[in-house]
């Protein structure tokens, strides 16, 4: 018996997927004919080359998405009639003339800066459009067209003719809400950019003139035009500091802010005292920098958590845009998904979203439910079996009488489970913030007695001696070691392919204990390929592999899916059987493949024997008889076993979750090395293990990339969703692995535990600072213009060992085979 | 030196003067998509202001 493997393939000069041997898919680009893996990508990129964009190969630095197959893509085209409709155009169109008008598009699959410029200069070129600008951060465009002269459809057409989907965007209060956030975030950082520059330029002057004796209305009139600058940045760039101090001490948790509204607000308050009395030292330059600096790690922080929370498009990945309603007498009808009510009948053809709750009233039919469970293989059911909204008709059309809309489907609870699962995650108090309660105590209570005992020696001092004080203490170094570590290390790791949203990401994983998985999607690529074929008897020049995908041409399941790659010819006469198989007669012999017992029933044969248990195998047979085998699986990622291997060595606990109940989680364990499995669980039994495990005192990292896997994400202490992840999944995570390269994360660990370290120095630095400074000041030996020069110092060394960690780790791997 | 009373409230005018559009700026979306343009400056879109006779040999045939 001979075993043999799928051959080396080529990969498609579009996306990037293997060439299927024997097909002849291809495309002139830039001179030289370049092999295509589908109909699809030769027709896009045949699209792009006629269109005179083929630049675009030469732009791009990334694979683009596979486009939709062609039957899918016809589905689509009849769908986007819909968004013709007055009422549809409602949500997203704005009509500023008659021949003018402007909407707001989310367009799927740009993958880098050249997909924007793809998609403008083939947009632009169009007929009606006066202008259409794509943004890469948010994957928004903007399109300003005539609509007398062209369709919106056409548009939306035309998008999809160059490999993108387009869906109208539909902003949300919290998205509004972010956007003004940004806008205000950026206006700050400009003020006080700005300020600080002037402020500094004068101070370069007071400095100067404080050694050649500058005329003292001259010191007056500078130090007041610095004040003038200063007030808004302290007022308006500064303020988010200030509101967060107050709350923190209205709430009675001291945080970082507190000591930084201080040292700002205390910096200014004496520099304007020194100002109106002429007296003293001022101090704006460091109230400028100091508040600018901060800013910075802030602005760079939120733009990392805003990068993935595009929590408009959230759901939209879901549910579909319209559905087939079926009247009383019969009439199909396409409507908007948003117009259906509870008891209406619709049709779902095959490869079709099901959209919204309901309970099948006709037809029987495989229901992919992957978007629920998680798992690829789809779920058999029939007339009286409730479906969910969200999940895809794989085989024969079915009508559904619709039982629940809106916020009361399965979906929305699950994005509901969310919200709970957040509430419950354990708050992680940062190390500053720890230290910063005990400091501001610290820092207040010296003052005071400080002040009190000058007032008591020698009242004019006091004052003073009292600033010096808090100025030596100024927060900046211990208030700087925190962000500036996080900010570089978050640039290394956004580098190495993570990407962190949240603040305390680096943290978590520095002192992880446990790291989960979830399998299909996480640990596996998530789909179906050909892992073995056994040959038992040749019957004509065609080899097993080109039978079966004739045969399973024409499906969209996922097994049949596998098979698409060898597609040469297609099959007449096919026939679908649910859960069973697929029949069809390939050069006028019947074949049939499927469970093998379906497929052994075409010649009354008995079964031959399995090649063996461990795996799921399909049978392919001719009216003689059995013909070969095929053997199923979900590839395992390519650097699944190394990461495993890696992490174990690192001291962490890898363990594994699946809804998978099937004994092929247990084999993809074994496989990998990992000891703890725990297979067939739900979304909910997921999150309780989670929560057991963190009661227990573990720290856990929980990759997943499903909808399923959402609540367990947003539960873990620290949560990584895969880069080919679902919106909502991505969103409900810490941080996510953009290539879905696992790798990363050992890298992502060894950056974390480093950055550890790097906090703790700087922390240490800080307070050594004080400790030493402090006395000195408080018996008055210390100018206050000297605590200005030593504080920045001390910033200036925190900052550079904070730059330390912009350079990535290199993993020591102990086997390199 | 008494120029400084003259040049320094120029200097504040003019910051507010940068302030101001900056705002403006911000306020038209100018600030929302800060990855793309330093992608864009990168890609050769001026096939049509190359003279024909100087094009690269593969290009010349290829387009009408």
């Amino acid at each position: 018996m001979t075993v043999m493997h799928v051959p080396e393939q080529l990969s498609c000069f579009h996306c990037g997927l293997p060439v299927p041997p024997g097909s002849d898919y291809t495309a002139v680009i830039d001179g030289k004919r370049q092999p295509m893996c589908c109909p699809g990508c030769q027709a896009v990129a045949q699209t792009i080359v006629d269109g005179g964009l083929d630049n675009f190969y030469r732009h791009r630095d990334q694979s683009n998405v596979t486009p939709l197959a062609a039957s899918a893509a016809e589905a689509a085209t009849a769908e986007l009639t819909l968004y013709d409709s007055k009422s549809v155009q409602d949500g997203f169109v704005r009509f500023v003339a008659d021949d003018h008008a402007e909407a707001t598009l989310v367009i799927e699959g740009i993958t880098c800066a050249a997909c924007v410029w793809l998609l403008e200069h083939h947009l632009s070129n169009h007929a009606g459009v006066q202008q259409f600008s794509v943004n890469l951060s948010n994957h928004r465009a903007r399109l300003v067209w005539n609509p007398q002269a062209c369709k919106l459809s056409t548009l939306f057409a035309e998008i999809g003719r160059i490999g993108y989907q387009a869906h109208p965007f539909h902003p949300n209060t919290e998205e509004v809400l972010l956007e003004q956030e940004k806008k205000r975030a950026i206006r700050r950082l400009g003020i006080a950019g700005l300020g600080m520059m002037q402020v500094m330029m004068m101070a370069i002057a007071l400095y100067a003139g404080a050694l050649q004796d500058m005329e003292e209305r001259f010191v007056e009139f500078i130090r007041w035009s610095s004040l003038v600058i200063t007030t808004p940045v302290v007022l308006y760039a500064a303020q988010p500091f200030f509101i967060a101090a107050v709350r923190d001490i209205r709430s009675r948790h001291l945080s970082m802010d507190v000591p930084v509204s201080i040292a700002i607000g205390g910096a200014y308050l004496a520099s304007i005292w020194a100002t109106l009395t002429n007296s003293g030292e001022v101090y704006y330059d460091s109230v400028t920098m100091f508040t600018f600096f901060l800013l910075i790690g802030r602005y760079v922080e939120m733009q990392a958590r805003h990068r993935t929370g595009r929590a408009g498009n959230a759901l939209m990945d879901l549910l579909p845009t319209s559905a087939m309603l079926l009247s009383a007498d019969g009439h199909e009808k396409l409507i908007p998904a948003t117009e259906l009510k509870m008891g209406d009948r619709v049709l779902v053809r095959p490869g079709h979203t099901i959209p919204a709750d309901g309970v099948i009233v006709d037809g029987r039919s495989a229901i992919n439910e992957s978007a629920l469970t998680g798992e690829y293989l789809p779920v058999t059911k029939s007339v009286d079996d409730a479906v969910v909204g969200g999940t895809i008709n794989v085989e024969h059309p079915i009508q559904v009488c619709i039982t629940e809309v809106g916020a009361n489907t399965r979906i929305s609870a699950i994005v509901g489970l969310l919200d709970r699962a957040h509430a419950e995650k354990p708050m992680t108090a940062r190390v500053a913030d720890r230290v910063a309660r005990y400091f501001v105590m610290a820092v207040l209570l010296t003052s005071v007695t400080v002040a009190t005992g000058w007032y008591l020696v020698s009242p004019e001092d006091a004052f003073w001696v009292t600033l010096s004080v808090l100025v030596v203490t100024c927060p900046c170094a211990l208030s700087l070691a925190t962000p500036t570590a996080l900010t570089a290390a978050t640039g290394t790791l956004r580098q190495q392919g993570l990407l962190i949203t949240r603040g305390h990401v680096l943290e978590g994983l520095a002192s992880a204990t446990h790291v989960i998985f979830d399998k299909t999607g996480t640990l596996t690529e998530g789909n179906l390929s050909i892992r073995k074929m056994v040959p038992i008897r040749s019957t004509t020049s065609l080899t097993p592999y080109n039978i079966a995908a004739a045969l399973e041409q024409s499906s969209e399941h996922p097994i049949a899916r596998a098979f698409h790659p060898h597609f040469t010819r297609a099959a007449d006469d096919v026939k679908v059987e649910v859960s069973a198989g697929v029949e069809g007669s390939v050069q006028g012999e019947r074949y049939r493949i499927g469970k093998p017992e379906y497929a052994a029933a075409l010649s009354g044969q008995p079964l031959p024997q399995q090649p063996d248990q461990n795996l799921q195998w399909l049978l392919l047979a001719d009216t003689q008889g059995a013909v070969a085998w095929f053997a199923l699986d979900d590839q395992i990622r390519r650097d699944a076993r190394t990461t495993v291997a890696t992490l174990k060595h690192l001291g962490l606990q890898v363990g594994m979750l699946t809804g998978d109940d099937s004994s092929s989680a247990q084999r993809v364990a074994d496989e990998l090395g990992i000891d703890a499995v725990k297979q067939g669980v739900s979304p909910d039994e997921k999150l309780a293990f989670i929560s057991q495990l963190q009661e227990q005192g573990a720290s856990v990292v929980m990759v997943g990339d499903g909808i399923n896997d959402i609540p367990v994400l947003a539960g873990a202490r620290t949560s990584i969703a895969m880069g080919s992840a679902t919106d909502l999944a991505k969103t409900s995570a810490d941080a996510v692995l953009i290539a879905s390269e696992l790798e990363r994360l050992a890298i992502a660990l060894l950056v974390a535990r480093k950055t550890r370290m790097v906090i703790r120095e700087n922390l240490s630095w800080a307070l050594l600072y004080n400790l030493v400074a402090l006395p000195l000041a408080a018996l008055g030996f210390i100018a206050p213009y000297m605590a200005a020069v030593g504080m920045s110092a001390s910033s200036l060394i925190v900052v550079g060992n904070a730059m330390r960690l912009s350079r990535p780790p290199r993993i020591r791997r102990k086997s390199q085979e | 030196m008494d120029i400084i009373y003259l040049l320094i409230p120029i200097a504040i005018i003019l910051v507010s003067v940068a302030i101001w559009a900056f705002f403006w700026s911000v306020k038209q979306g100018q600030f929302d998509d800060l990855e793309s343009p330093a992608h864009r400056i990168l890609f050769d879109d001026d096939d049509d202001l190359i003279p024909e006779d100087a094009k690269p040999e593969q290009d010349a045939d290829k387009k009408p």
